[in-house]
């Protein structure tokens, strides 16, 4: 059984878009503390800290979640993709559409947004518009972008169908 | 803060919780602990996460009878189940009501329940398709209807040093079909007002499950009920709704509460209803 004292930094390591990685936290720093702090990947926006905004979702094992609502320790073994890691370098095509609809507005939110969305097509490569407005239901944009983002997901779809 | 434990096997997570007593808390999904942990509203001096455990109750086991779903099933894979869709649909239109995507792909249905939320919205379907729990602690194993399991707002029969580690769920009858209404002050991301669930069986009796009206959430059940008669309807809604007794508080008032769980009842004793499947066809 492993167990962590409060105060003492505990050694974890996960695989953080495919490259295995090791920070030494205190057990109750969050997944998004670590990967902004102590792995350097800044592009997981920290916001509401509370499962709100959705500004911080990364996908950990696949699975998009709010790494705010993660500890770090739990990711322990792990694998978390964030928004840097979904393309090798460059724009997705996903990105690329958030651009061309004009959907980028400030900026904060679209981290969440593009991994919330890419989540979405992994799981459902066809979705219907009130598909995308639930699957996003949990990335607030106080630019109120939504019409935008939606078509951006929606050319997105249409892109990787062939159509 | 508190610790962090990551116990390998069901007997280490009872004993860190044993030791831990009323100071220690079980680790799932996180999603209200975490938020709890941040404004102070919990504070745990050990965490002890369960999702390493390699000796808990497989994550669902679907049998003739039941559904059983251990304690680290998320409601993301809850309503993508399609046993659970078929069979369940109360349950699945309300766990797609928490939180979001990324909130269900993490939350377990389990501690939905163990938090005792009297808003909680599982609980409500939950209760009308009859589920227990089994509970276990250092000294054993113990089962309890959930209705039993409620004792009050975040209060379970859940001591101490104890754990929940199975939901059971019988089969629906032949014949019978649920649904479930919830009322909030916008569709997205935010605590019920009021929720209803509704059973219905082949003969028309209503089995009700109410969230946000009470303490914790409540169960109640009447027998057959001429459904086409609107008057037999209301009078039976009349006795199902009389144990509700909500506060008055942000989300809304005792007497806007008392109206909108009559019309929210009412529309989900018709859809289940309407979902009724004949009996010739289920058998």
């Amino acid at each position: 059984m492993t167990t962590v004292p409060t105060e003492d930094l505990q050694t974890v390591t996960l695989t953080v878009n495919g490259s295995e990685r090791t920070v030494a936290v205190p057990p109750h720093r969050t997944l998004l503390d670590g990967l902004r702090d102590e792995v350097g990947l800044p592009g997981t926006k920290s916001c509401c800290a509370e499962g709100e905004c959705g500004a911080c979702t990364v996908l950990l094992d696949g699975k998009a979640v709010n790494s705010c609502l993660v500890l770090c320790v739990e990711a322990e073994g792990h694998e978390v993709t964030t928004v840097e890691g979904l393309s090798d370098g460059g724009l997705t095509d996903l990105q690329e559409e958030f651009l061309n609809a004009g959907a980028v507005q400030c900026g904060f939110c679209i981290p969440g947004q593009v991994v919330s969305a890419e989540y979405l097509l992994r799981t459902n490569p066809s979705p219907s518009e009130p598909e995308i407005r639930e699957a996003l239901s949990g990335n607030l944009c106080r630019c109120a972008g939504y019409q935008r983002i939606v078509r951006a997901v929606q050319a997105t779809a249409a892109r990787r169908n062939g159509q | 803060m508190p610790k962090y434990v990551r116990p390998a096997t069901r007997a280490e997570a009872l004993a860190a919780l044993a030791e831990g007593g009323a100071a220690a808390r079980p680790l799932v999904g996180g999603t209200d602990l975490l938020v709890g942990l941040r404004h102070h509203t919990v504070e745990p001096d050990v965490l002890v996460d369960l999702k390493g455990v390699t000796d808990l109750p497989e994550p669902i086991v679907v049998t003739d009878d039941a559904v059983r779903i251990g304690a680290t099933y998320t409601l993301g894979e809850l309503v993508a189940h399609p046993v659970v869709q078929e069979s369940y649909p109360a349950l699945v239109e309300a766990a797609l009501t928490v939180g979001s995507v990324a909130i269900r792909n993490r939350a377990s249905l389990i501690a939905n329940s163990c938090n005792a939320s009297p808003a909680a919205d599982t609980a409500p379907p939950l209760l009308v398709h009859g589920a227990s729990v089994t509970i276990a602690s250092a000294d054993g194993d113990r089962t309890a209807t959930l209705d039993e399991f409620f004792l009050g707002p975040r209060r379970t029969l859940c001591g101490p040093g104890e754990l929940v580690v199975r939901l059971d769920l019988p089969r629906p009858a032949a014949g019978s079909g649920s649904a479930f209404r919830r009322l909030t002050r916008r569709r997205g991301v935010d605590l019920a007002t009021v929720s209803v669930a509704a059973l219905v069986d082949a003969d028309g009796a209503i089995v009700l499950g109410m969230g946000a009206v009470g303490p914790r959430p409540l169960l109640t059940r009447t027998g057959p009920v001429d459904l086409a008669d609107d008057a037999a309807l209301d009078a039976a809604l009349d006795e199902l709704l009389a144990p509700a007794t909500p506060i008055s508080d942000v989300r809304g008032s005792r007497e806007y509460r008392l109206a909108m769980l009559r019309v929210l009842a009412k529309r989900a004793v018709l859809a289940a209803a309407d979902r009724r499947t004949p009996e010739e066809m289920a058998s």
